[in-house]
């Protein structure tokens, strides 16, 4: 539970209902990710709810907060992984014969695990989207203008 | 072994990435390990060469999906010929760097985004399809422009904006040409594009997308008049990515996609090509005149690069088989000397902190490694028997004077007599002369960056070997011939799935 113990961040209002959605759209963010295969979305669309519901506790509650849930160490760890789990899934591709092969039991049409490879290639789109997005906007906020001379 | 095509992107990503993942800890990852996996990239385009040779052009199915509907890569002499000066350039690079980068904080930051810049070159080169060559344009670009302001120095910042602004311009364009080529042949596979518009024939859609297409390839290969990002962008970068930008970059991503596109895709005619002789000439001769005057080395040596791309396009523009053959074999010189050029000025400003040439002279007495190299290298960019750049000159004038086309020929000669002599200009202030009083104390540079511009040296004086019938044969010639061929490209992709 994200607590209030300092005064930074916007006023109670919004903190009460960050505190209620936040759940929600860290939900809804899965929900888009792990369908990517079977419904619209996928894993950018999924990685970037999933950065917004990040990007909204430092909106609401400051920056120290939100990097306490997610800090820079990890966000660029989980984003270079992303990459490098998407070329690993592609070089398995080689088992099946060529690279990006669909190496996998392609399942039962519109089954959540079915499609093979695609569901694992969102995981690694939605870590590399999600913890990029989220870089990002830390970069912007961490951002010092520094004197002119 | 059609199964090394896709690992010309797929090793530099993961490079790329594994850099940035360990590099911070592992000193292995900053130093020896970009070093391995370019030499890997090396030996895969030197068999991608013998390759091409045994089988001729071979098409790789993504994910076995069939082309147009999926997405293909296409290896063929032009493309193996192109992955051997990119990776070999990118190879020296790297050793030079391990040196020269540890002035910088973040140096796994440096080579990862120099292997993302690959990857995005790589790709441009091998893929066949147009909205994917869009795709790797755009990771080639957009990590370039965070090299070029990698010192985030006030001149380094403000370069690299200009850079990306221009850069974003021609990305725009070439963009919205990709779009208008989708509306009217509704397929983005380039071979298809090609087959498609020898069904509907020509119409003043295509006349749009074409100058839309030399326009924005032209910003990004730095053709006069869409010159003038170059010399603000080139000596502000580290003088590795200097080496990188001006050796490789703007061909692969300028020079490469105009040929591809013209002479494979829509199909070359009297236009395209009296256009492409016309920008060349003006690049060729406005290029030197702006160098002439230069005294900075970085900025003279990026207005060289203008001029010598103007070259290679008037080979090109030629579309006769010699034309091309000279054109092809002077991207590859050009980019040999222009790399070991840019790494010599990185050396001189290592040791001595500065980029003025008036305050330079008589280095040769303390730096003879770099003196005797960059000697070497003037003489090849200014057309001095024997060096390399003297026989693709050469071959660029005789196939001139055979096209009847005497005043280009005749532009092309003033063009390397004037490179000469500004050549001549910056051994005389730089090298040569007396050494000043400030320099007493300088030294050679370590030996990571002399063993590159060694190498590369030796490549200069025996450059010229490539025109030798075997080797030719191996490699200029397929490279020409994957020109020559024209719109029988279409046929022998859709042909071969």
């Amino acid at each position: 539970m994200i607590n209030n113990r300092d005064s930074q961040g916007m006023s109670v209002i919004v903190k009460t209902i960050t505190r209620l959605t936040i759940g929600l759209i860290l939900l809804y963010g899965v929900y888009i990710l792990l369908h990517g295969h079977i419904t619209p979305g996928g894993g950018f669309a999924g990685g970037v709810i999933i950065a917004l519901s990040f990007i909204h506790i430092m909106l609401a509650f400051g920056k120290n907060v939100a990097l306490e849930k997610l800090n820079q160490t990890w966000s660029k760890i989980f984003e270079s992984t992303g990459a490098l789990l998407f070329i690993t899934i592609a070089f398995l591709g080689f088992f099946g014969g060529v690279f990006f092969n669909n190496f996998l039991d392609k399942g039962e049409h519109f089954e959540l695990f079915s499609a093979g490879t695609i569901l694992l290639s969102n995981i690694a789109i939605f870590l590399k989207v999600g913890a990029g997005l989220f870089l990002l906007f830390v970069a912007l906020v961490l951002f010092k203008i520094g004197g002119r001379k | 072994m059609e199964h090394i095509i896709p690992l010309f992107v797929a090793i530099s990503l993961a490079t790329a990435f594994l850099i940035s993942l360990l590099g911070s800890k592992f000193k292995f990852f900053r130093t020896a390990f970009p070093v391995i996996s370019s030499a890997a990239l090396v030996i895969l385009s030197v068999l991608s060469i013998f390759l091409v040779n045994n089988n001729g052009l071979m098409v790789y199915k993504m994910g076995g999906w069939i082309p147009p509907i999926g997405i293909c890569m296409v290896l063929d002499g032009l493309s193996s010929f192109m992955l051997l000066t990119v990776n070999l350039v990118a190879f020296f690079i790297m050793i030079y760097s391990i040196n020269y980068v540890k002035k910088y904080t973040d140096v796994y930051k440096y080579f990862g985004l120099l292997f993302l810049m690959l990857a995005g070159m790589n790709g441009v080169i091998i893929t066949g399809d147009l909205f994917n060559l869009f795709v790797y344009l755009e990771v080639a670009a957009v990590s370039s422009y965070a090299l070029v302001a990698f010192g985030t120095g006030r001149q380094e910042l403000e370069a690299s904006f200009k850079y990306m602004v221009m850069g974003t311009l021609a990305s725009g364009l070439i963009l919205l040409s990709i779009a208008l080529m989708y509306s009217y042949t509704s397929t983005l596979n380039m071979a298809d594009i090609g087959k498609s518009l020898a069904n509907e024939g020509s119409s003043s859609v295509i006349i749009f997308i074409s100058v839309m297409f030399i326009v924005g390839f032209g910003l990004k290969a730095a053709l006069v008049p869409f010159h003038w990002w170059l010399p603000d962008a080139h000596p502000s970068a580290p003088a590795p990515i200097s080496a990188m930008l001006s050796g490789v970059l703007i061909k692969a991503l300028g020079v490469y996609a105009i040929i591809r596109i013209f002479y494979n895709v829509i199909g070359s005619n009297i236009y395209t090509s009296r256009i492409l002789l016309v920008l060349g000439t003006l690049s060729m001769i406005v290029g030197v005149i702006f160098a002439i005057g230069q005294y900075d080395f970085k900025r003279l040596l990026a207005y060289h690069s203008i001029s010598q791309i103007g070259y290679v396009i008037l080979g090109i523009g030629l579309a006769t088989p010699l034309g091309i053959l000279g054109g092809l074999f002077h991207l590859f010189n050009h980019s040999i000397f222009k790399s070991l050029l840019f790494l010599n000025s990185g050396a001189v400003e290592y040791s001595t902190g500065t980029r003025d040439l008036k305050k330079m002279g008589g280095l040769n007495k303390k730096m003879p490694v770099t003196g005797n190299t960059s000697m070497i290298a003037s003489m090849s960019i200014a057309g001095i028997p024997p060096f390399n750049g003297f026989w693709s000159k050469l071959l660029i004038i005789i196939a001139c004077v055979e096209a009847n086309e005497y005043i280009y020929g005749l532009f092309a000669v003033i063009g390397s007599v004037l490179t000469m002599a500004s050549f001549m200009k910056v051994q005389k202030y730089a090298f040569l002369g007396k050494l000043k009083e400030k320099w007493k104390n300088i030294e050679e540079v370590p030996f990571g960056m002399k063993f590159s511009m060694i190498c590369l040296a030796l490549i200069c004086v025996f450059g010229g070997l490539l025109l030798l019938p075997e080797i030719s044969n191996l490699l200029l010639k397929e490279a020409s011939n994957a020109v020559l061929i024209g719109k029988e490209y279409v046929n022998q992709v859709l042909g071969s799935v």
